[in-house]
């Protein structure tokens, strides 16, 4: 239960709490420059779905297999070389942008010719937009979201495992697709509006996105508030808690 | 080779004719994330001169060894072990920069804006050419970066640089300083810089 609501929490925070265009600005390039038509948004937004989906995959494998200290693979290779002792400290993190962006590059380069060999239609429309990708900071920025949650943190059962990093990289991906849909539909309604001159362009798409981006500042709160009301908070804190504001509401009576 | 541009053409145009951020819309994910305050623009603007000077001298440095379908995976490559070196560097000395700065100094890696310049300085001219270039990118770059974290600090939270400068009456505009005001002032600053382009042509054609 505790599991469940967890991934939908993280499906909600990636997909439109902390949107990956509106909140963290990565994929502005293609947020900006390809969002003409609704169309080609929406197979950007599904081609970056599928990559991202795909390189978090990889990307999580290679760090708790390979780069996290004490890692099965790293310690197992560095066991015949050092004792025991030291093998199982061997910390490879430090490798990691050069890792991601490697397995990043190669599986955008799979993924364009496997969808070439075998869904010829599907690459006429992504074709022009999957070599863009590899450069798309969406995705790397959710295999490092993702080691973070692995590397970063403290105790080894908080530690991210793959159902929850690939919730996190689908929904980041989803909500990726979201925003330039929205911002493509928008920019097919301006085509017929009178900019000023100087705005034309990249200008009004950045307000615009700056406007989307205060409208989906509404989300902010939405998953605290879902997690109280399915989890309230443990009892033993609100008995604490409620002879103390009874306390300072008294004293701010008098 | 005798049309390519100078090294100090190169130098000059990066600054404002050729402004990254302004005039070729490269590198906007760390422009606008890190640029809520001068302190953050300023790490950053410097962690992007580091990885592309560095870049584009080895790129430069190993273009004729290049193989045409391979270059953009040993740009990135490059790249990505320099901006691991400046990522350590931080967190070594200014270990608060770089909790607050987090995922866009890794992020450098596939800013765009360093891509473009190896492949079309770097890998066609030599070394001194593309170290100028570099060291023009880098400082247009620092000079759009900290132009709208000017705007977002001061209009943000009446400081700059940490220094209060408007009076303490100042209701400081939150926005600013939230993802939304990054937006807004990158766009309005944009169509400002457009329209001082088209105001200065039009006069060079009354001219």
């Amino acid at each position: 239960m505790i599991y469940f609501l967890d991934i939908m929490l993280i499906a909600l925070t990636a997909s439109l709490i902390n949107n990956f265009v509106l909140y963290y600005f990565v994929g502005i390039c293609p947020f900006v420059g390809v969002s003409r038509k609704v169309e080609m948004a929406f197979g950007m937004g599904c081609a970056v779905t599928f990559v991202i989906s795909i390189a978090a995959l990889i990307s999580w494998t290679i760090t708790t297999m390979v780069l996290i200290p004490g890692a099965p693979l790293s310690s197992f290779i560095a066991g015949f070389f050092l004792p025991e002792e030291a093998a199982g400290k061997i910390d490879l993190t430090v490798l990691s942008y050069i890792v991601y962006i490697f397995a990043i590059a190669s599986s955008v380069q799979f993924v364009e010719m496997y969808v070439r060999k075998f869904f010829p239609l599907l690459y006429r429309s992504f074709g022009v937009f999957l070599p863009l990708i590899t450069t798309n900071c969406a995705i790397l920025f959710a295999c490092l979201t993702i080691m973070s949650h692995i590397v970063g943190v403290d105790n080894p059962a908080d530690a991210w495992d793959i159902g929850r990093s690939m919730t996190l990289a689908f929904f980041g991906g989803v909500g990726f697709t979201i925003a330039i849909v929205i911002m493509s539909g928008i920019r097919e309604e301006l085509e017929i509006c009178d900019i000023p001159e100087p705005f034309q362009g990249a200008a009004i798409t950045l307000i615009i996105g700056g406007i989307l981006a205060l409208a989906f500042m509404g989300f902010t709160g939405v998953d605290s508030g879902i997690r109280d009301t399915i989890m309230p908070a443990p009892t033993e804190q609100n008995l604490t808690m409620a002879p103390l504001q009874a306390e300072i509401l008294a004293q701010s009576d008098f | 080779m005798a049309d390519q541009p100078t090294a100090f053409e190169r130098f000059v145009q990066g600054i404002l004719p050729e402004n990254p951020v302004y005039r070729q819309l490269l590198g906007l994910c760390p422009t606008l994330a890190v640029s809520n305050g001068m302190k953050p623009a300023l790490t950053m603007a410097c962690s992007v001169a580091f990885v592309l000077l560095c870049a584009n001298v080895v790129t430069s440095l190993i273009r004729n060894l290049l193989k045409p379908h391979l270059r953009i995976v040993v740009f990135t490559l490059t790249i990505a072990t320099f901006v691991t070196i400046a990522d350590r560097f931080l967190a070594a000395y200014l270990f608060q920069m770089s909790k607050t700065l987090g995922p866009y100094i890794p992020l450098i890696i596939v800013n765009c804006l360093i891509i473009c310049r190896c492949e079309v300085c770097a890998s066609k001219q030599s070394v001194f050419t593309a170290a100028s270039d570099a060291l023009g990118q880098a400082l247009g770059f620092g000079l759009a970066l900290s132009s709208i974290a000017t705007v977002r600090e001061i209009f943000g939270t009446g400081m700059f640089f940490g220094i209060r400068l408007l009076p303490s009456a100042w209701p400081d505009w939150v926005i600013m300083v939230l993802p939304p005001g990054a937006f807004i002032t990158l766009g309005l600053l944009l169509g400002l810089v457009n329209w001082i382009g088209i105001v200065k042509s039009r006069r060079s054609v009354n001219d």
